[in-house]
């Protein structure tokens, strides 16, 4: 999902930590108890999470860019309302994140400079453009949408800081998928032209969507170590079925044809979808999809443009202390 | 360059009147002013709050995890304490 | 063709609703442009936060504008179906974002206004006009606060940062004359008790820039040569590219439900 780069087993480092103190923890996992900033922890534990927290984060904050490309074209001022609103909702998702990430020791101007210098992932579904109105709609229903079910089962994640930033990201974003929703069903029920434009973005979206699970079962290495640790609590292929079959009846409803010819409706009621090309996964993943360089420029810029106003804050806060200081010496 | 650490700070928000301040989350800001707007802008954008207080984060200091017996347990042991340790009989009623 | 520029019967109190509706949504507009983009992630809650109350101002403005003049226009028409000529904005708030100093220079000198001027309102005879100032001076009190609080940062942070917002004082200073002059149609909405006379606010409106300067030791310019324009429709060049952006869906698809 928002950390699928997550692909590489973390080496234990277990073996020089005490074992009676690993085997502690893993029975407070097991017992459902969850993991606070200065509990003990495995220095392995701490390194997943703390990337995939911060990938996490990141996500959200690059995650702003596609749909802050329609906040100032939206098509009425209700549609410009609720498309800031959301967007603005992203970052603080991210500033949520990064906070929670910060609990395990790194600053978020070390996470956030990892990022900017493309040491650290977000998600593959922000690499992709926004052309029409009706990718917002979309992004809202099945970019959303998906994130709601990767989200949920992590409100119950093992660390106490990360669930407790994920139920409030829930919460918030119970809007989210309605608003992109309320889009598309808008869109099909008006001109061809419309009809059109919302087909059009579910055919470049669908197949997208569908990756930023991450990787098969099969082939995700990082799975078991994040389930024992009850960071992870569904599989990727779980989680993306899962989704496909919340899917499938909402795209019906709004009259739009999901653009996978051999998807098939099996015994049990699930949809099952064809092969995903996960070459194209890959070639996004490590910087080659359609956006992967405006996106980063489009941070750094902001990072960098930004500089100059940090300084004058963080200046400004050292002189007034140095004054309250003088005035109390006085 | 690494970028400098902009100060972090707690936020604690009473929902409504007569409530307590709870722990909402974090933020950062350069100075308690920035604090305190930032966490009007963050935390309660959707009316959640009729009063904030921001904390530098510094400034909290925390019980260790691993003195937890030593600290906690010793008040297992007092059950007088509950009201449920003394019997009242049944026909006195509530009290 | 099926629609082009709108057609407004501009009486004054049509007028009038238009100026004070596109202002806010001109500098709400502007403001989103902020977002993903700004210094710092809280800064970027808090420029969305701003630009959501500025949207939120001109959609009641504007339907009350729709229903003083009776016809069939609204909200989105009187936004997205008017051209350049017919927008009735300050000059100060379609001034391009520039830097962070000159989009927090704009927003203290056009809140610093809008406080007084909403507060002023809330006295109108117009119960709609009333409420709806009652309910954007709370805004624009928190919005003259926040950008107070960073021009002092800003003037009394850094030697560039210091260099920044005083150019941004200096080029946006000629903007702000257009706040406080009238026309006669809007001088006969004061005499009825309806409008607010902003020259009456213009002492209150220098003594809040002069306090927030001094402290952030800045400077106001001495110069008293003022730039107008918008309020009879006489823009900058930067109106019609901010508009053929905000206005481009309702252009290329002319008439359809989004």
């Amino acid at each position: 999902m928002y950390t699928q780069a997550l692909n590489t087993a973390e080496t234990a480092d277990r073996d020089l930590e005490d074992a009676g103190k690993a085997a502690q923890f893993q029975a407070r996992i097991d017992a459902e108890e969850r993991i606070e900033p200065n509990d003990w922890m495995p220095a392995a534990y701490r390194k997943t999470l703390t990337r995939q927290i911060s990938q996490h984060a990141h996500s959200e904050i690059v995650g702003m860019l596609p749909e802050g490309n329609w906040i100032t074209r939206a098509p009425t001022l209700r549609r410009k309302a609720a498309l800031l609103a959301k967007v603005q909702d992203e970052c603080g998702h991210g500033l949520y994140l990064y906070a929670a990430a910060e609990t395990l020791g790194s600053s978020r101007e070390e996470l956030v400079d990892a990022m900017l210098a493309g040491k650290a992932k977000y998600s593959s579904i922000f690499n992709y453009p926004t052309l029409t109105w009706a990718d917002i709609g979309t992004i809202g229903w099945l970019v959303d949408g998906a994130a709601i079910m990767n989200q949920i089962p992590l409100c119950r994640c093992s660390y106490g800081p990360y669930a407790r930033a994920m139920i409030r990201v829930c919460k918030e974003e119970s809007f989210h998928q309605r608003q992109g929703y309320e889009i598309m069903v808008t869109l099909c029920r008006g001109s061809e032209e419309q009809k059109a434009m919302a087909q059009d973005a579910l055919n470049r979206w669908w197949w997208p969507v569908l990756m930023m699970f991450g990787p098969p079962d099969a082939t995700s290495q990082h799975s078991d170590t994040s389930t024992k640790w009850k960071i992870k609590r569904f599989s990727n292929d779980e989680l993306r079925q899962k989704f496909v079959d919340a899917t499938v009846p909402q795209a019906q409803y709004l009259g739009l044809t999901i653009p996978d010819p051999g998807m098939t409706q099996d015994a049990d009621g699930h949809w099952r979808h064809s092969e995903i090309d996960w070459t194209e996964f890959k070639q996004v993943l490590t910087g080659n999809g359609p956006c992967n360089r405006d996106r980063m420029a489009a941070r750094r810029k902001a990072h960098e443009e930004g500089a100059w106003v940090r300084e004058a804050a963080a200046s400004y806060a050292a002189k007034r202390a140095q004054r309250q200081t003088a005035q109390a010496a006085e | 360059m690494a970028t400098p650490n902009t100060p972090l700070w707690e936020v604690f928000i009473r929902s409504r009147n007569g409530l307590a301040h709870k722990h909402v989350g974090s933020l950062h800001a350069s100075d308690a002013i920035m604090a305190l707007q930032a966490a009007r802008d963050i935390y309660t954008r959707r009316g959640e709050g009729l009063s904030i207080w921001v904390v530098p984060s510094s400034a909290i200091t925390a019980s260790d995890p691993a003195e937890k017996g030593m600290m906690f347990e010793p008040a297992e042991s007092k059950i007088y304490r509950h009201p449920t340790f003394y019997e009242v009989p049944d026909e006195v009623g509530h009290m | 063709m099926v629609v082009a520029n709108i057609q407004v019967s501009e009486t004054p109190l049509v007028i009038y609703a238009l100026r004070r509706a596109d202002d806010a949504l001109i500098l709400g507009h502007r403001l989103s442009e902020w977002c993903g983009h700004a210094p710092m992630l809280e800064e970027d809650m808090a420029l969305s936060n701003i630009a959501l109350d500025l949207i939120g101002q001109a959609r009641e403005l504007y339907t009350f504008a729709a229903k003083v003049e009776g016809r069939d226009n609204d909200e989105d028409k009187l936004a997205y179906l008017r051209d350049v000529r017919q927008y009735r904005n300050l000059l100060l708030v379609e001034q391009p974002n520039g830097d962070f100093a000159q989009t927090l220079v704009r927003q203290f000198f056009y809140s610093a206004f809008a406080d007084l001027y909403w507060r002023a309102m809330m006295n109108s005879r117009d119960a709609t006009l009333a409420a709806i100032a009652a309910k954007s001076e709370k805004e624009s009190a928190y919005h003259l606060r926040h950008a107070s609080e960073w021009i002092i940062r800003l003037g009394d942070g850094t030697e560039e940062s210091h260099r920044r917002a005083q150019a941004a004082i200096d080029n946006l200073w000629a903007f702000t004359g257009e706040m406080f002059a009238v026309d006669d149609g809007e001088r006969a909405l004061i005499h009825r008790g309806i409008a607010v006379d902003p020259a009456s606010l213009r002492g209150r409106w220098l003594a809040t820039l002069s306090e927030v300067t001094r402290e952030a030791t800045l400077a106001l310019p001495q110069n008293d040569w003022m730039q107008q324009g918008g309020r009879s429709g006489r823009h900058s060049e930067h109106l019609g590219h901010l508009l053929s952006e905000l206005q481009s869906m309702q252009r290329t698809f002319p008439g359809l439900i989004w």
